[in-house]
């Protein structure tokens, strides 16, 4: 049993179904990536789990240790310990960059700022009083969002898409947080198209069309999506020689 | 100015105190404060550099600061303006001249505590001289019953190469009335600054009118004003910048929160009449950011306490 289960999730938006009766563990102190086609569910998957307004109209069940939480808020969530790094982080007008991170920690000292603030390579002294706003590079953000998580010591962390817009830097030091969380025994799920990203995980399952259609090895799962995905004309839908090829 | 009596540094202590934290600033002999109850200068002190004359009015005082020229005022200069009574009229009639390369940051808190019906008007005129930097801060603090109708109306000039910097703040306690009308005239190579940042609540009335006038080549400003309402506050604000000469740069900037049934309305007005001059200006009102709730709902914090931190944020 992980710590995470998906049971028969459904979703659908504007019509479509995005998640099809998905059923996923993630197992506790792992780090996990979903991958797959863009459009295929990986960020909605994400958005259904932090339990995000668009998304909560699912169906299916979502445990937490084994209890439902697909009816609770998304703040209710995060008191539990699941929270969400977002692919483009927001941008806050004015609010410093030391009370965004303190507004979840675990302890709100201004020691937890620095801590944090220096595990993802930003000098406190430059960044505690600086705002969250459009004078700070999407990298810098990116870090500043995982300061503020590893601030708060979650149990389950969502990090969509950690690579997108960011330099060579700010991506070593997302994989320092990274390595954080997991020697804290965080439950980590990556959603990533990055091979880079890729070799942080210990497990990886393929979405597509809303459903897994296989999990398992990185290696292998990559490969296969390397293989197929990338070149598949069937709009996220793979056939049924392609689903009983891959299925376990 | 004459040494306060008992009585009126017995009252400048209660005004003070009504500040909370902001009330401790009138320690140290080179800090200049003045403090006005009603119509009675409770408390004063003055530093080499600037002189102030004050006249009692009916309701009020008429005052005359002066900054000498190059004077240099380390430490803030601090005001207090305010009424203990649960009513009643102040009125501030203020003169502020800061000759050339004078330099004088002044902190108002404005405190009625206890307001039903008070009126606090402020009529001002400032002139800048040359070179010289003049900051004025307005801090007000206000009682839970929005008892208070607030009216200051300042005219200032920047002379050449002068910076000039003000905010104006009321987000403790209940809005009232707000009546705020500020113009000022830049002349070349000034810098105006100038911000509003208010909160409405409950049946609060707000009216902002912020102008500037890049007068003068190379003058530059921005004005900003940034309102967070709730229940069934309303706001207007008016926000205008011209500019008539080369180089002259502005940008005016308006952001409103609105939430309940709160309304706001933002007409920022720029008139360009040089070619070489720019001015730009954004205004957006709308409900808290739904990302950024949700950013700070998914660390934790509620609906209430992630709107509550945004607006701390925009008018921080």
């Amino acid at each position: 049993m992980g710590v995470l289960e998906l049971r028969d999730v459904t979703l659908e938006l504007g019509g479509r179904r995005i998640l099809n009766g998905l059923t996923v563990d993630f197992w506790e102190g792992h780090v996990h990536a979903l991958i797959g086609p863009n459009g295929a569910g990986k960020s909605t998957l994400a958005g259904a789990i932090m339990g995000l307004p668009d998304y909560r109209h699912m169906r299916g069940e979502i445990l937490l240790d084994g209890e439902p939480i697909q009816d609770l808020p998304v703040d209710e969530r995060a008191r539990r310990g699941i929270t969400l790094a977002w692919q483009e982080p927001a941008r806050f007008e004015g609010l410093r960059v030391d009370r965004f991170i303190l507004a979840g920690a675990k302890e709100r000292t201004g020691a937890t700022v620095r801590r944090v603030l220096e595990r993802v390579g930003l000098d406190p002294e430059k960044y505690a009083a600086r705002a969250v706003d459009k004078t700070l590079s999407g990298g810098e953000r990116k870090r500043i969002e995982l300061a503020s998580i590893l601030a708060m010591e979650p149990r389950v962390v969502l990090m969509d898409e950690p690579d997108s817009g960011i330099d060579v830097e700010a991506l070593t030091r997302i994989f320092d947080a990274l390595a954080d969380f997991k020697e804290r025994g965080a439950t980590v799920i990556l959603i990533t198209h990055s091979q880079e990203v890729l070799k942080h995980a210990e497990h990886a399952f393929l979405l597509c069309d809303g459903r897994i259609i296989d999990k398992g090895n990185v290696g292998r799962i990559d490969g296969y999506f390397g293989d197929k995905c990338i070149s598949c004309g069937h709009t996220n839908l793979p056939t049924v020689e392609e689903l009983a090829g891959v299925a376990e | 100015m004459s040494a306060p009596t008992k009585a009126q540094v017995e009252t400048a202590r209660e005004l003070l105190a009504s500040l909370g934290d902001f009330g401790g600033h009138i320690k140290g002999d080179d800090i200049a404060h003045l403090e006005v109850h009603g119509n009675e200068v409770v408390g004063a002190h003055l530093v080499p550099g600037l002189q102030v004359d004050v006249d009692q009015l009916d309701e009020g005082i008429e005052a005359w600061i002066h900054l000498d020229k190059g004077a240099r005022i380390a430490k803030p200069v601090h005001l207090c303006f305010g009424m203990l009574p649960t009513e009643g009229l102040q009125r501030i009639v203020m003169h502020v001249e800061a000759e050339e390369d004078s330099f004088a940051s002044v902190q108002a808190h404005c405190t009625f505590p206890n307001a039903i019906a008070v009126t606090h008007k402020m009529d001002a005129d400032v002139v800048i001289g040359p070179g010289a930097t003049y900051e004025y801060f307005e801090r007000h603090l206000h009682g839970a019953e929005g008892g208070v109708v607030v009216v200051p109306k300042t005219r200032v000039r920047v002379r050449e190469g002068a910076r000039f910097k003000t905010e104006f703040e009321l987000i403790k306690g209940m809005a009232g009335v707000i009546d705020f009308d500020y113009e000022v005239d830049c002349d070349a190579f000034s810098t105006l600054d100038m911000i509003a940042r208010i909160i409405g609540r409950g049946h609060d009335r707000i009216r902002i009118s912020e102008t500037g006038h890049l007068n003068g080549e190379g003058a530059k400003a921005v004005l900003q004003s940034h309102l967070a309402l709730r229940d069934d506050a309303t706001a207007e604000v008016y926000n205008t910048l011209t500019a008539s000469a080369p180089h002259a740069r502005g940008h005016v900037d308006c952001k409103e929160i609105v939430q309940g049934n709160a309304v706001a309305k933002a007409v920022p007005v720029v008139e360009v009449n040089h070619p070489l001059a720019h001015v730009t200006h954004e205004a957006a009102i709308g409900s808290v950011d739904s990302k950024q709730l949700q950013t700070l709902m998914s660390r934790g914090l509620d609906e209430d306490g992630a709107t509550d931190l945004i607006i701390e944020g925009l008018l921080g």
